[in-house]
């Protein structure tokens, strides 16, 4: 079915790179309808296989079936031709339904916006404005990446307001994330114009509007096609600047694994099990099994596709910002321009303490559409890593962050507290020793810092935690105290910021250094705010005007 | 009585807190905007029907039903609105903003004190919302919600004028300071 619009699409250009950012209308991959409606169409076919599995049956065992089959109704009553001519018309229908909704869903991307229009009775529009851009994901699911296509999301604050590109061919994708992000980043390249005029069909009307294939041309032969999938394939990155991104973080497969099993869901598993072998050895009848056993199976899918997911994983510095790619089968590489991280937090499950794993979580304001598993790698920067990754990621998050002393603060938020070194200069204002009464594992380790435009809060002790907010992010700043905390002269703080899997709280204080913090942060976040410039993060000067509004 | 001692908005500026105070008291920030005293009508309306709803629905389950737990979690409900009731004016008191050069302070509470600071260029955007009592008497709760989940500062209780200039003030404070996200 998506021959038909691949043999309309025109020969490749000769400058792809810039050619989709000329503002003007442009169409996605041929396949899209196909693409989208993927599960869709699957399901029609199971619902007529479904219903023809007896005549399946019959044709290949030759056995007698007794009747009930729609087709053996229709041969019945001798409608033969008005089935065929019914079937024939509902192909023609999806076909042309496919045809114009792929012709009806354009987007451009000018120097400000990034805007795509869709639907043949319902037409919907929506722009995603560059300067507000909060990562940019390119995501390969599985049946569109053997198709070599792609789909590209501007991902913007909000819950529901990310503009998203399905599907576009592979190699365009990566190209058009390129040039959106340059866009962006306020670096308007001159190579849009020097490519402007090689190009041959920019000034087309939007009804002629060239398709947009990755395909590198319709008329390339078989072998080609599956060279260029298969390459594509190996290499799910491919990026231009070739040597630029490369992973700073290399994870085994080993430590991978035991990241995924060692966690809280297999303690649960474990308990879980303990009960079941006590409730069958107690003599309860079978049923408790029946009940637990699927319960069982879907938890080893739960494994696979934690540990699939999270293969490949790749973090890397780009121009452009943070780069962080993974999966296996599906593939999905997220950039994080600068500045569009408002909270990260190091944590250390007790579990892992002994192998001295660690992991990073962050909070965006844009969160990648899609399933909760997407999400979850979404706010992840790094799965599972040693120290030395923590110290090679927080630099690439924050830049800047790395001096010595920005180092020492890292390690010992990580590791450190007021008991173990109380020698050694800690950095960090703690809890006083009364917070005893109320974190009794947990109160030599929790304290705060400010460093820079940064605040960091130290915490927990079966779990380790340290969270780092950039001040200029952060939206604001709670002190609070209740009875309790008032006798023991003691205060809970929290920093607000953007909902995510972090929270910046601090739950147990001196009252006077409470006073402190509000003061520090309130000052610190209107103060690195002003300073802040990541809107548009390449201009070197900061511009006269904010956010051009 | 008591209340000037223990409400620590009454006259706090008048004797500046000793560093050894075991409440929250932020110093040097200058005289806190009150809310509306008829705020409290508000507060012991909505404390009233609640109590009214719950006492109702267990005296109900109590004598229908012959449930006797449901007597006592009517006592417990009763006793603690009618603790809420008698505090329900110093609460009130307590609630306080101020608009400081860049960020607009927030608190309230006595038993639980809570103070929160918002950078104006924070702003998202500004929701005034008006219930039926306090509509009544000519009240509004101007909200500043920010891009997170919890740093909305709800002002509760203010004349509507009052709400309206504030929120226009502060929808020109946060133009001028406007941040990215």
């Amino acid at each position: 079915m998506n021959k038909e619009p691949v043999a309309r699409s025109r020969p490749p250009f000769a400058a792809p790179r810039t050619d989709l950012t000329d503002g003007e209308w442009h169409r996605l991959h041929p396949a899209t309808p196909l693409l989208r409606g993927g599960i869709f169409m699957v399901a029609i076919i199971g619902f007529i296989i479904a219903n023809l599995r007896e005549r399946l049956i019959d044709l290949f065992i030759g056995e007698e079936n007794y009747g009930g089959d729609p087709i053996d109704t229709i041969y019945e009553r001798g409608a033969t031709g008005w089935a065929l001519l019914i079937i024939a018309g509902v192909l023609l229908v999806i076909l042309v339904v496919f045809y114009l909704s792929w012709r009806t869903h354009t987007f451009r991307v000018t120097g400000e916006i990034v805007d795509v229009r869709s639907g043949l009775v319902f037409r919907s529009n929506r722009k995603a404005r560059l300067d507000r851009v909060q990562g940019v994901n390119l995501t390969r699911p599985l049946i569109p990446r053997l198709f070599g296509a792609a789909r590209l999301e501007i991902t913007v604050a909000g819950q529901d307001g990310n503009v998203q590109l399905a599907y576009l061919g592979s190699k365009l994708a990566d190209d058009l994330r390129r040039d959106i992000l340059h866009l962006a980043s306020g670096l308007r390249q001159a190579k849009q114009q020097a490519a402007a005029p090689a190009a041959p069909v920019d000034q087309a009307p939007v009804d002629q509007a060239p398709a947009i294939d990755g395909v590198p041309a319709a008329h390339s032969a078989l072998s080609d096609f599956a060279s260029a999938r298969f390459h594509e394939f190996r290499a799910p990155e491919l990026d231009p600047d070739a040597a630029l991104p490369h992973s700073v973080v290399r994870i085994p497969l080993r430590r991978l694994i035991g990241s995924v099993v060692l966690s809280g869901f297999t303690v649960f598993l474990l308990l879980a099990g303990i009960g079941l072998v006590i409730s069958v050895v107690a003599g309860s009848s079978g049923w408790v099994l029946v009940a637990v056993l699927p319960g069982l199976i879907g938890s080893v899918g739960y494994y696979f596709s934690r540990i699939t997911k999270t293969l490949r994983f790749s973090i890397a510095g780009t121009p452009d910002g943070v780069r962080v790619g993974y999966g296996l089968l599906s593939t999905s590489s997220q950039t994080l321009p600068p500045g569009r991280i408002h909270a990260i937090e190091v944590s250390q499950p007790i579990l892992w303490r002994r192998f001295g794993w660690w992991k990073i979580s962050i909070n965006t304001a844009g969160q990648a559409s899609g399933r909760s598993s997407t999400a979850v790698t979404g706010t992840t920067l790094l799965p599972v890593g040693t120290l030395a990754d923590v110290e090679k990621v927080l630099q690439l998050a924050l830049p800047g962050f790395d001096t010595d002393t920005h180092r020492a603060l890292i390690e010992n938020g990580m590791l450190g507290g007021r008991k173990r070194n109380a020698g050694v200069a800690d950095f960090y204002s703690n809890a006083p020793a009364r917070a005893v009464w109320l974190r009794p594992f947990s109160w030599w380790r929790t304290g705060w810092a400010v460093s820079g435009s940064v605040a960091l809060i130290r915490r927990g002790v079966l779990s380790r935690d340290l969270i780092l907010v950039p001040l200029a992010r952060m939206q604001g700043v709670r002190i609070s105290q209740g009875a309790i905390r008032r006798r023991l002269r003691l205060a809970s703080a929290a920093l607000h910021t953007v909902s995510g899997p972090v929270t910046a709280s601090l739950s147990v204080i001196d009252v006077d250094e409470a006073l402190v913090l509000f003061e520090w942060m309130s000052t610190g976040a209107v103060r690195s705010a002003l300073a802040d410039t990541s809107h548009h993060w390449s201009r070197t000067t900061p511009p006269t005007q904010k956010a051009s509004e | 009585m008591l209340d000037r001692e223990l409400n620590p908005c009454a006259g706090q500026q008048a004797e500046p807190t000793p560093a050894s105070s075991a409440r929250l008291e932020l110093a040097g920030t200058g005289e806190w905007k009150r809310v509306s005293p008829k705020y409290v009508v508000v507060e012991i309306v909505g404390t009233v029907v609640n109590a009214v709803v719950v006492c109702g629905g267990a005296t109900l389950l109590w004598l229908l039903l012959e449930q006797t737990w449901a007597m006592w979690v009517g006592i417990v409900v009763l006793a603690v609105s009618i603790i809420n009731l008698v505090f329900e004016p110093r609460r009130v008191r307590s609630i306080g903003y101020l608009l400081r050069a860049d960020d607009l302070l927030f608190r309230r509470g006595i038993l639980f004190q809570r103070f929160v600071a918002v950078p104006y260029g924070r702003m998202q955007l500004i929701d005034i919302t008006r219930g039926p009592v306090a509509r009544w008497l000519g009240l509004a709760d101007l909200k500043f919600v920010t891009a997170a989940a919890s740093a909305g500062v709800s002002i509760p209780g203010l004349a509507e004028a009052d709400a309206e200039s504030l929120r226009d003030r502060l929808v020109e404070l946060a133009e001028s300071r406007r941040a990215g996200l």
